[in-house]
């Protein structure tokens, strides 16, 4: 178990009754770029954000490094969805960016002239620096990527989940992200991705995730992505949760 | 002091003591949360005064703090189950603990001296007659000091804990991911707004108390995108509210307290209204210029696209285009007005022409329209 960063056993996440993530059993090996991928309502940002506590799940137990999510926090770094915050907030680039470093600082204590250099560092990092006084509101949704990005960045983590971070960006943008991903991996990072494009996979990933409630497959991209294993994935969900409950 | 002096001095802690804690509040878009719970603290003031049978005893401030995280706790619950929304939720809940309080008031009027007047919009210029003696020594209005350690209670949970509210306020998931307990953050600051209101609103009344925690941060926002720069200026607009609010009272002989709350209503109409950029008068003004700006470019595009064609004499003639451009006559002839004033076209031989300025200008403007990142 040591090679793998996280490890998913037997998770199952309900919403109001419905089960979203069906018995999940996910290994995510060190060191990989790897895309979640399913039909809308597959639960891949569900999945995420089970993994990383943000939603309660019903059965299920997540490990990082062997450990217990909250002792490796520290460690993990979260992109959340660009629509998931509200960017008329008063506040600009930079300070959004050193927003990355509050939990190496802990409770109470501010940032300081060390965590403004890691934020421009980062910042550069993305090619926003010119932006880096700009307000929030007035990004792009391209750029407002790259500030989230950025951010992540800052965390220094050793693994990185980030829900649709190509989602209403430019090509220009969705270029410069997948180099920084490529980067952090050659780095020894691992990076998880919320991905919708399925043209891109090959591309842009070494590893993937078939998702729709159940997980259909997950594995290295040139053995897992196949014709065969999108139709599974692509087709009705409920069938999906009924093959699983034959097997079992 | 004299006791004007004191009145204006509690009305300024008061609005200080709001503002602070109403940014934060009207950043987690929870205005009418903070409506809700300045005014269901009254039941929590009841109850726990048959608890204490005591009206002066401080502690009557934890009964209704306990009922402002009630409140929020209530609304939250009933929001979750996706049954009522949020708004329908305030609003059920809000006249319900509220009117219980209410009832037991007049149930009990004999035994509680509180008057449901001044719960709404309090009793500012008694204030003074309330004093604090200690050793025999008169130190000043009961309220006065009771606003300030309310006072010193807001500055030290937002110095203290100022960048995790920033953080859980933009970004909940991250702030939760990072450690930072969004949850504990919310509840603190939830209490922190009830016993603010509950300490407020024995001196100022409930109506006040929210005109100040909605009031300046919102008309401080319309200001400044920077939060530190919004936390000062709700501050001062909050304190510009309480004294001129006391002085137009004074002067008129009004209620003191209703005063201040439609002060900050007209400071915010003025600044709502003035303020450059991106005011009433601002937005109007750039609207209009829009609309010159962008006709003017598509009169450009249309003598660019139509010039030199058969249908010349048709499409560009100076009577006849506006047949084409489909633009009320009195604007056609504004537009191409402006277009020949900036020298982007002539006229030759009765036909509207294109400078060389002018195809300039207008593609490079139609590349940037077209040209979205």
């Amino acid at each position: 178990m040591k090679n793998y960063v996280v490890n998913v056993n037997d998770m199952t996440v309900v919403y109001h009754k419905k089960p979203v993530l069906w018995d999940i059993d996910l290994q995510i090996p060190s060191g990989i770029l790897m895309a979640i991928v399913g039909p809308n309502g597959a639960g891949k940002s569900t999945l995420i954000k089970a993994m990383l506590g943000l939603v309660k799940p019903v059965t299920g137990k997540v490990t990082f490094w062997g450990e217990s999510y909250e002792s490796q926090r520290k460690r993990i770094g979260y992109v959340p969805q660009r629509g998931s915050v509200d960017w008329d907030f008063p506040t600009d680039v930079l300070d959004v960016v050193t927003m990355g470093t509050y939990g190496q600082l802990g409770w109470i204590k501010r940032p300081g002239e060390k965590e403004r250099e890691l934020a421009i560092q980062a910042i550069e990092k993305v090619d926003m620096l010119p932006f880096a006084n700009r307000q929030i509101s007035q990004l792009s949704g391209g750029q407002q990527q790259r500030v989230f990005l950025a951010r992540a960045l800052v965390q220094d983590a050793d693994i990185y989940f980030m829900d649709e971070p190509f989602q209403g960006v430019d090509a220009k943008t969705e270029k410069a992200i997948i180099k920084l991903l490529e980067e952090l991996k050659n780095r020894g990072k691992t990076v998880v991705v919320v991905h919708h494009d399925l043209q891109t996979v090959p591309e842009y990933f070494d590893w993937v995730t078939l998702l729709n409630r159940v997980v259909i497959e997950s594995g290295p991209v040139e053995k897992v992505f196949t014709d065969e294993n999108l139709r599974k994935t692509y087709r009705s969900t409920s069938e999906n949760l009924y093959r699983k409950r034959d097997v079992m | 002091m004299n006791p004007q002096l004191e009145i204006q001095t509690i009305a300024i802690l008061v609005a200080i003591s709001c503002s602070l804690s109403g940014v934060f509040l009207i950043l987690r878009q929870m205005a009418m949360m903070a409506d809700a719970i300045s005014h269901t603290i009254l039941l929590g003031i009841v109850l726990a005064f048959f608890v204490i049978q005591d009206l002066s005893s401080p502690l009557l401030i934890i009964g209704a703090a306990i009922m402002g995280t009630i409140t929020v706790f209530l609304v939250e619950t009933i929001n979750k189950t996706k049954l009522v929304n949020e708004d329908a939720a305030i609003g059920l809940i809000f006249p319900f603990l509220f009117s219980l309080g209410i009832i037991l008031v007049t149930l009990y009027a004999g035994s509680i001296h509180l008057d449901v007047d001044a719960v709404l919009l309090g009793e500012l210029a008694f204030a003074p007659f309330n004093r604090l003696i200690i050793n025999g020594v008169d130190i000043g209005p009961k309220s006065l000091y009771i606003m300030l350690v309310i006072l010193i209670l807001n500055i030290l949970y937002i110095a203290l804990f100022y960048k995790e509210l920033k953080l859980s306020t933009f970004d909940v998931g991250l702030a939760a991911t990072l450690g930072f307990s969004p949850v504990f953050i919310h509840y603190s600051l939830m209490s922190l707004v009830s016993i603010t209101s509950v300490a407020a609103f024995d001196a100022v009344g409930a109506i006040l108390v929210l005109a100040f925690m909605v009031g300046p941060p919102t008309i401080a926002y319309l200001v400044t995108d920077n939060l530190t720069k919004m936390i000062w200026l709700s501050v001062l607009f909050g304190i510009i509210s309480a004294i001129s609010g006391y002085w137009v009272a004074t002067w008129f002989d009004v209620t003191i307290a209703g005063t201040m709350a439609t002060m900050v209503g007209i400071l915010f109409a003025i600044v709502f209204i003035f303020i450059p950029e991106r005011g009433l008068i601002a937005t109007m003004h750039s609207k209009k210029e829009q609309k010159y700006e962008f006709a003017l470019i598509s009169l450009l595009m249309h003598i660019i696209n139509h010039q030199g064609t058969p249908r010349e004499i048709e499409e560009l003639g100076i009577d006849t285009i506006k047949n084409h451009l489909y633009w009320e006559e009195k604007f056609t002839e504004e537009i191409i007005d402006r277009v020949l004033d900036k020298n982007y076209a002539y006229i030759e031989d009765n036909i509207l022409k294109i400078s060389e300025e002018g195809k300039k200008f207008a593609l490079s403007n139609y590349y940037h329209i077209v040209d979205l990142d």
